[in-house]
């Protein structure tokens, strides 16, 4: 087969329990965002535009929903003859089979499915994170410093650098030091979980520590220290524009009200860096005689007829005459009925609250699981 | 079932009260309903019962069609066996066949496994269950089936389209003509046909030799007296887009609950392609009301009674009423519209105004991207 100057690999394996609900039934990477996209389209679409045409992408908890979304990989042009994109489960082989121990061992299991492509260089994404990246760039810098690895990193407010993995650099961007989550951080340059490896480099790397019974087998926690404590050239690649890990259900929160400004960082409209996604066909977006709509994205299959505040619709979504959403995240084919106020909440997919309702109190987020039928005058907890 | 029957879509349509849509593209491929292509629907009722064989037909200039349906994928048509064929070659002159085109022609039909062909224009805008279509063409025994719909404003609406006169008691067509917009109550033909491959062939050959007809209709209809004709009875909304106040009027139609209903909650989608937008911002101030709207947009203007397409932005202070926007258009503060089409990739300027009503609606035709 035709050899590949870079391939990537995309970690979606996770399970994200503190999305939880939503990750009830999918892996975190699958989970929506931003009215009608995945997590993982963020991470897909910037190697779509990025020139990458050979995606493995690494699953193990509950894939059947990012299976079902990824398919052929046609939303991001990855239905391609020669590479592609490629679900990677764990699998059986002659000693037997294990799942992905850590994320190196993850990677390592699939040496068999890079050795195809002859790579020159590997990339390892996250499937988490929402941000535009051109990696074309970040290979450019890795070539220029030849160097065995390079990590991409953020500049983050010194008071949140112990939440993160932080690279203390020398002047010209290489990499002296990794430390994991320090108390006392010297630099405030937190990694993105971005990795591009010289690929022979790095199957040494995975071979070695796959062969140690007492490793993590984890990038942050082995490999990267190894082979920095080996000498090799380390170049941290840093990157400047909206990046965020939607780990929690504050920060996934967060992310999407991100998006309601016509500015907002991650540029939704920007056409040269099109964010792609498996899309169902519905009709447009009926608003009512009744509807009061300010500050909010909506999208396809909606029916308004109500208020709704800084909120975000996903396809398919009602919201009846005199109901009232703000703060708001409602998912797919939910149907919020009349005199409703929902507010500050996360209404996952498929769900109805019946009319005479009052969702969340406007200060923590609410959460109301998939699918199930909110009674009148419900309080509390489902 | 399916197998057994293909769909030829006949291109050929009318243009002449449409032409400031036309100008750059066939009926076929006109944007309506916010995100859709009139085509689409006719199109997706063909494949929602299960028919993989779709041939499109067109004389005119289908560099937009071809756009549109590209390799047919958004109507699961690109198939190794069946799927879609564009024939974009004039082929449907078929009073000037030159006899290398016709062979050609009849090399798809004779290639094509099916033994019955649909054959339909892509013009009528419906949620027609072609399958009842097919089981009503098949106990009839008949040699052709033709669709019909009845309507009580023939006065206004469907103008120039075929009328059938219909045997209600047999479901027999006894006549045929046009409607020139006198009398009310009419049977419309939807340019919706059923008939043998075989028969087909016989007939475009037959008139190849003595040159008859040059509409595929008109040669059909010329056989009213030999063949036997069935006639099936559509009762669900259908509109003809064969001008501009029809194409007004049909948008305004999907603005009511139970045209919208009937074409879009139904069991059997319409189907269109993807274009990845994002989904629509409403900006704080913005006030939409009673509109269809598409995404990729940016609101920040009073929207009412209208349709709206895909990447539209309508700035602070713009008032866009009774209107249908297409794709890729920008409408600058200040700017009032009211009973206008405003058509792809144009920009109106701040303060302008454009007016028009329901049946003389304001066209500001479509402009190519590439001009100032």
């Amino acid at each position: 087969m035709a050899k590949k100057n870079m391939i990537a690999l995309i970690l979606a394996g996770g399970q994200g329990s503190r999305l939880s609900p939503m990750t009830k039934v999918m892996a975190k990477p699958a989970v929506h965002f931003g009215g009608k996209y995945r997590i993982i389209d963020f991470a897909l679409s910037n190697c779509s535009n990025s020139g990458i045409d050979t995606v493995g992408i690494l699953t193990q908890f509950k894939p059947q929903a990012l299976n079902a979304h990824i398919g052929i990989g046609a939303p991001w042009d990855l239905d391609r003859v020669h590479g592609g994109v490629a679900m990677l489960p764990p699998y059986m082989s002659e000693q037997g089979g294990d799942w992905y121990k850590g994320t190196a061992n993850a990677v390592y299991q699939n040496l068999l499915f890079c050795d195809q492509y002859d790579p020159e260089y590997l990339l390892i994404l996250s499937g988490d994170h929402i941000y535009k990246m051109d990696y074309r760039e970040m290979l450019k810098e890795h070539v220029a410093a030849g160097a065995a690895a390079t990590i991409a990193v953020i500049n983050v407010p010194i008071e949140e650098a112990s939440r993160f993995g932080i690279m203390n650099t020398d002047g010209n961007g290489r990499i002296l030091e990794f430390e994991e989550k320090p108390k006392h951080p010297k630099s405030t340059l937190a990694s993105m979980g971005i990795y591009i490896f010289t690929y022979k480099k790095l199957k040494e790397y995975l071979i070695r520590d796959a062969a140690d019974p007492n490793s993590d087998y984890d990038f942050g926690k082995n490999i990267i220290p190894q082979m920095l404590a080996d000498g090799e050239t380390m170049v941290a690649h840093e990157f400047k524009g909206y990046w965020k890990d939607v780990g929690t259900i504050q920060s996934f929160w967060e992310a999407n009200m991100d998006l309601l400004s016509t500015d907002n960082e991650v540029k939704l409209f920007d056409t040269s860096w099109k964010l792609f996604t498996q899309t169902k066909i519905r009709p447009s977006q009926y608003i009512g005689n009744c509807a009061s709509i300010s500050d909010s994205i909506i999208t396809e299959g909606c029916v308004v007829d109500g208020e709704v505040k800084h909120s975000i619709l996903f396809p398919g979504v009602r919201i009846d005459k005199t109901a009232r959403v703000v703060d708001s995240i409602i998912m797919e084919d939910t149907v919020i009925e009349g005199n409703v106020i929902v507010n500050k909440a996360i209404i996952l997919e498929g769900t109805t609250v019946k009319a005479s309702n009052v969702i969340g109190d406007g200060k923590s987020i609410a959460v109301i699981e998939a699918g199930v039928t909110v009674e009148p005058n419900f309080s509390g907890k489902i | 079932m399916s197998k057994e029957y293909m769909a030829i879509f006949n291109l050929d349509e009318d243009e002449s009260d449409i032409k400031a849509l036309t100008a750059k593209r066939s009926i076929a491929s006109i944007p309506i309903g916010s995100r859709f292509r009139v085509i689409d629907f006719m199109l997706s009722n063909v494949v929602n019962a299960g028919i993989t064989n779709v041939g499109i037909f067109t004389n005119s200039d289908s560099r937009s069609l071809v756009d549109h349906v590209g390799d047919g994928k958004p109507w699961d048509l690109n198939r190794k066996n069946d799927g879609l064929f564009l024939f974009t070659h004039r082929l449907l002159d078929i009073a000037n066949f030159e006899s290398k085109l016709l062979q050609n022609n009849m090399e798809y039909l004779f290639r094509s496994r099916s033994e019955s062909v649909i054959l339909t224009s892509s013009y009528f805008v419906c949620n027609l269950d072609v399958s009842k279509v097919i089981k009503s063409h098949e106990a009839s025994g008949a040699d052709v089936t033709v669709v019909y719909t009845h309507t009580e404003t023939a006065d206004r609406e469907f103008q120039n389209c075929f009328t059938l006169e219909v045997d209600e008691k047999h479901s027999n067509v006894t006549g045929v003509g046009k409607n020139i917009g006198y009398i009310p109550k009419a049977d419309i033909c939807m340019e919706f046909f059923i008939l043998k491959k075989s028969l087909l062939i016989s007939l475009i050959q037959e008139n190849a030799r003595n040159r008859r007809y040059n509409n595929f209709y008109e040669l059909l209809f010329g056989k009213l007296k030999t063949l036997n004709f069935h006639a099936y009875r559509f009762d669900g909304y259908v509109a003809c887009i064969n001008s501009k106040s029809s194409y007004f009027k049909a948008n305004m139609d999907f603005l009511e609950l139970n045209v919208a209903t009937e074409l879009f909650k139904s069991p059997r989608p319409v189907y269109t392609k993807i274009k990845d937008e994002p989904p629509t911002i409403y900006v704080d101030g913005c006030k939409v009301q009673n509109s269809l709207v598409a995404d990729g947009n940016i609101i920040r203007g009073t929207i009412k009674n209208s349709i709206i397409g895909r990447f539209v932005v309508v700035e602070e202070g713009a008032v866009v009423e009774n209107s249908i926007i297409l794709q890729n258009v920008r409408i600058c503060s200040g700017a009032k519209l009211y009973g206008a089409i405003i058509d792809k990739n144009v920009v109106i300027s701040e303060n302008a105004e454009y007016k028009g009503d329901e049946y003389f609606p304001t066209v500001v035709e479509k402009r190519n991207m590439y001009l100032p």
